[in-house]
C-alpha cells in the first residue's frame, strides 16, 4: 500500500523463456490498473526488457525493478504490497514464490504455466492461491483461469 | 553475479532444485545454519521454501544460489565478514 492508500501489486516475473509470460503479465497489469491497483513489476533484465519493448509508450507499465532490489526492500521492511503475483514455469519460480510467501504480507497468487504447470503446482507447500494452466505459446488457458481469479482478487482486496 | 562473482565461487552443484541444494548441504556439510528466505549473503539472497541452510567449511561458506533461468547452484566462497554474521545468529 502507498502513502495515499493506493493499493499496490507486485508482479514477479520468472525466466522469460516461455512465450506466454510477457503477454500474460501485460494483461495482468492492465486488469490491475482497471481496478485502481498500482502494479510494480520485478524481473530479470531480459524479462523487463521484453515488457518495455512491448509497451514503448508506457500505456501499461509504470514502475519496474530488479528482483533482488524488490526482495531487499521487502526484507528491509521499507516496502510491502497488497497483492503479489508470481509467474512460475520452473523450480526457480517455486523458490521465488515460497520466498515471497515468507517475507511479504501480500495476498500471494502463484501463476503456473508451461509444459509442467500441473506437476509444479503439486510442489507448492506454502499458502497461496494457485492458478495453473498448461500454456506455452497460447495464453488463453491461463488467461481464462486468471480472469476467474482476478474477479476474486479485486473483490477481496 | 556482482560481488559474489568477484569472489570466484566454486560451483559444487549446478542447475539443481532448491530442495536438492538443501539436501546436499544438510548431508555433506558438517556445520550448517538455518536461515530465513531472503537472507542476504554478499549481494545475493537465499531463495526458497524453509528450511534453507547455509554451510560453513573452514573459512568458506557453502550456500544455495538461485537464478531464475538456470535453477539453483550450490556455491562455495570465502566467508569473510559474512561468516561471523552467520554464526552470530541464533540456532543451527
Amino acid at each position: 500500500m502507498t502513502e495515499n492508500n493506493e493499493k499496490t501489486a507486485l508482479i514477479l516475473l520468472g525466466c522469460p523463456q516461455v512465450p506466454v509470460q510477457t503477454s500474460m503479465a501485460l494483461y495482468l497489469v492492465h486488469g490491475l490498473k482497471e481496478h485502481g491497483i498500482r502494479p510494480v513489476i520485478a524481473g530479470t533484465a531480459a524479462a523487463r526488457k521484453l515488457m518495455e519493448v512491448a509497451d514503448p509508450d508506457r500505456h501499461y507499465l509504470e514502475e519496474m525493478t530488479d528482483l533482488d532490489a524488490a526482495i531487499d526492500e521487502i526484507t528491509g521492511k521499507q516496502r510491502d504490497f497488497d497483492l503479489c503475483f508470481v509467474f512460475i514455469h520452473n523450480d526457480s519460480g517455486i523458490a521465488y514464490a515460497g520466498t515471497m510467501a515468507y517475507i511479504s504480507k501480500a495476498r500471494l497468487y502463484a501463476l503456473l504455466f508451461g509444459e509442467h504447470a500441473r506437476d509444479l503446482a503439486g510442489e507448492i507447500e506454502f499458502p497461496c492461491e494457485v492458478v495453473a494452466a498448461k500454456a506455452v505459446h497460447n495464453p488463453m488457458p491461463l488467461k481464462r483461469k486468471l480472469d476467474e481469479v482476478m474477479q476474486w482478487a479485486v473483490s477481496k482486496r | 553475479m556482482g560481488c559474489l562473482e568477484a569472489l570466484k565461487p566454486e560451483i559444487i552443484l549446478s542447475q539443481a532444485s532448491f530442495k536438492e541444494a538443501r539436501e546436499y548441504i544438510k548431508k555433506n556439510v558438517r556445520e550448517y545454519h538455518e536461515v530465513e528466505p531472503g537472507y542476504r549473503i554478499f549481494d545475493v539472497h537465499i531463495i526458497g521454501v524453509p528450511p534453507l541452510y547455509v554451510g560453513v567449511e573452514g573459512e568458506h561458506l557453502i550456500f544455495p544460489y538461485t537464478k531464475p533461468c538456470h535453477g539453483t547452484f550450490v556455491v562455495k566462497v570465502p566467508g569473510g565478514e559474512e561468516l561471523a554474521r552467520l554464526r552470530a545468529r541464533k540456532g543451527k
